[in-house]
């Protein structure tokens, strides 16, 4: 491993959620696999959706909502403690350009959403006749809902100044888009009405085509989802970077 | 040779609250120099604006010739900082900390410069231990040790004996000492102020964000203080002396300039039927110089 700024920051913000797995990684996969039982104990043999048995349809979208849930808190937690605890200090101190800092910060929040879905599938896949149609699909919006969500991470964690704040952050933006973007079904049962607001939820996208990659069908056409993923990290990205340029509530 | 910290026309204002009012202040490489202030005079934030904490609203700052924003990599590369506060992160231990902050200044392999620190600060026993589990004296120790892991040339400590007990104040002196021998910048605030007459060469006073006083330890000693007789008497003592001095607690201080003055006071008070129970002679002291100048008018000229 070569040594610098970027390498050592992403190493520690893996290694600090690593520290404490029990509470980041294997605390949500038991949580999803809850779900699991839950939802497909209830409605299997009920529902087909796309032609595969509820269970099967449902697995994709938990994996989704596990990555980008994990890869928000990772980035968010961590930023907000540091600054309510003031060992931030210690990043801002060294030479690191913001960039690095970016990078090194949403690569670990990629890192998490990676591993708790990974765990996720491995602990849910038993349950139901899963296909791998299109692979490359499912790496693609991992890797990019991971990085979304991590990038807006790093804008909650920057601005909220509490603990409340970030809790407000997660209860009323990041908890709806994800419950509200087809995890538990397919938007083509919905009515009309709510089937228009959910093509206005970019987390839709994200899962519909990451739940693409197992069946090879989906609602939208996993390139337009590609298109709105894309645009959607590239203006986060933006923001992030803009604020961390300008050291907005880092430095004063 | 550049200077190791190049301060000019600095003023930073947080909303109404004018934090440094146009700082102008050098350090020569190889001093050990002084920051004093009473609290809120705005050392915390001069010390941040050169850490690229704080961006100031107006001048320019460098270290080692660099610019803190323009070239603020290499700038941070030759500044190691004690912060004020008592920060640490729970989640590594010592030696965790230690490599990590290493890595972020590029370094690998560190563990022998490492492995000096903590022997120097006293730490090697706590070396394995997490973060968490330290008393305040040695996070601040973790602290020192933290600012020091890419052996910056120009090393500022904000406050860091507050809290500290008298064992840590002595290996911490004797080893920034020794870093100062051998070349390395320190600049230091304490509001110790016996530790700042020790350690330091060179003071700069700041009040309310202004510089108020800006010379040599001997310089100040000399400009604001005197000695004094220092004595308890039974008897009044003669107005013509107590009209120069201060009584405080029973005990009468009465300046003088020079030893062959002591004599003809001591006369004069035998003479006022005084008998004396208790003498000594103080010296001057910087607490005395930091008194004088914080009362003193504003606009001390300076520079
Ligand atoms: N982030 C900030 N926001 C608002 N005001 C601030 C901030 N930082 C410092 N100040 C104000 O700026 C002034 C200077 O503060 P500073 O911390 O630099 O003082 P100091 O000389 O370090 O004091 P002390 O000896 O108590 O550490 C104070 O009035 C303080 O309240
Ligand atoms: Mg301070």
């Amino acid at each position: 491993m070569r040594y610098g700024g970027f390498s050592t920051l992403l190493y520690k913000e893996v290694l600090r959620f690593w520290k404490v797995a029990s509470q980041t990684v294997a605390a949500p996969v038991l949580t999803a696999l809850l779900y699991l039982l839950i939802f497909s104990h209830v409605l299997e043999g009920h529902v087909q959706v796309h032609g595969v048995p509820y269970a099967a349809f449902l697995i994709p979208g938990l994996v989704m909502m596990s990555v980008l849930q994990n890869a928000f808190a990772n980035t968010s937690s961590s930023l907000i403690q540091s600054k309510v605890t003031g060992n931030i200090v210690f990043v801002l101190l060294p030479p690191i350009s913001y960039l690095e800092f970016f990078a090194a910060y949403v690569l670990a929040a990629v890192v998490r959403g990676l591993v708790v879905g990974t765990g996720v599938l491995l602990a849910t896949f038993w349950f139901a006749p899963l296909t791998f149609a299109e692979p490359w699909w499912i790496l693609i919006f991992a890797l990019m809902g991971g990085a979304i969500l991590g990038s807006l991470g790093v804008i909650a964690g920057i601005w909220a100044d509490k603990f409340d704040q970030l809790a407000a952050f997660q209860n009323f933006l990041i908890m709806p888009l994800t419950f509200l973007s087809g995890v538990f079904y397919s938007i083509n049962s919905l009515p009309p009405f709510w089937q228009q607001v959910s093509h206005w939820n970019p987390v839709f996208y994200m899962i519909d085509g990451f739940r693409h990659g197992f069946f090879g069908v989906s609602d939208a056409s996993p390139w337009l989802s590609l298109a709105v993923a894309g645009a959607c990290l590239a203006l986060l990205a933006m923001i992030t970077l803009n604020l961390l340029k300008r050291g907005y509530k880092l430095r004063a | 040779m550049s200077a190791a910290i190049c301060i000019q026309q600095v003023s930073k204002s947080f909303g109404s609250t004018r934090a440094l009012d146009g700082i102008d202040l050098e350090v020569q490489q190889g001093e050990f120099f002084g920051l004093l202030g009473p609290n809120g005079a705005g050392k915390t934030t001069l010390i941040s604006a050169l850490a690229g904490l704080v961006r100031p609203d107006a001048g320019s700052l460098r270290v080692m010739g660099h610019d803190v924003q323009a070239d603020y990599r290499a700038a941070r590369r030759v500044l190691g900082v004690v912060p004020q506060e008592l920060v640490f992160d729970p989640f590594f231990t010592v030696r965790e900390s230690l490599k990590i902050q290493s890595g972020y200044f590029g370094i690998g392999d560190n563990d022998k410069w490492i492995d000096e620190i903590l022997e120097n600060l006293g730490l090697t026993s706590k070396a394995n231990a997490n973060m968490r589990m330290l008393s305040g004296g040695m996070k601040r120790r973790v602290l020192v040790a933290q600012a020091l892991v890419h052996r910056p040339p120009v090393i500022v400590l904000d406050e860091p004996t507050a809290g500290v007990d008298v064992e840590l104040r002595q290996t911490l002196w004797h080893f920034i000492r020794r870093l100062n021998e051998a070349g390395h910048t320190i600049v230091l605030t304490t509001h110790y102020l016996e530790e700042a007459e020790n350690l330091c060469t060179r003071i700069a006073m700041l009040k309310a964000g202004r510089l108020v006083a800006l010379d040599t330890t001997a310089n100040l000693l000399r400009r604001f203080s005197v000695h004094s007789l220092r004595l308890r008497t039974r008897g009044a003592m003669p107005a013509e002396l107590t009209r120069g001095g201060a009584e405080n607690g029973g005990w009468w201080s009465l300046p003088f300039d020079g030893f062959d003055e002591v004599e003809p006071l001591l006369a004069k008070i035998r003479a006022a039927g005084c008998s004396i129970d208790d003498l000594e002679i103080g010296k001057p002291d910087l607490e005395e110089v930091f008194v004088r100048v914080m009362q003193g008018p504003q606009a001390e000229p300076v520079n």
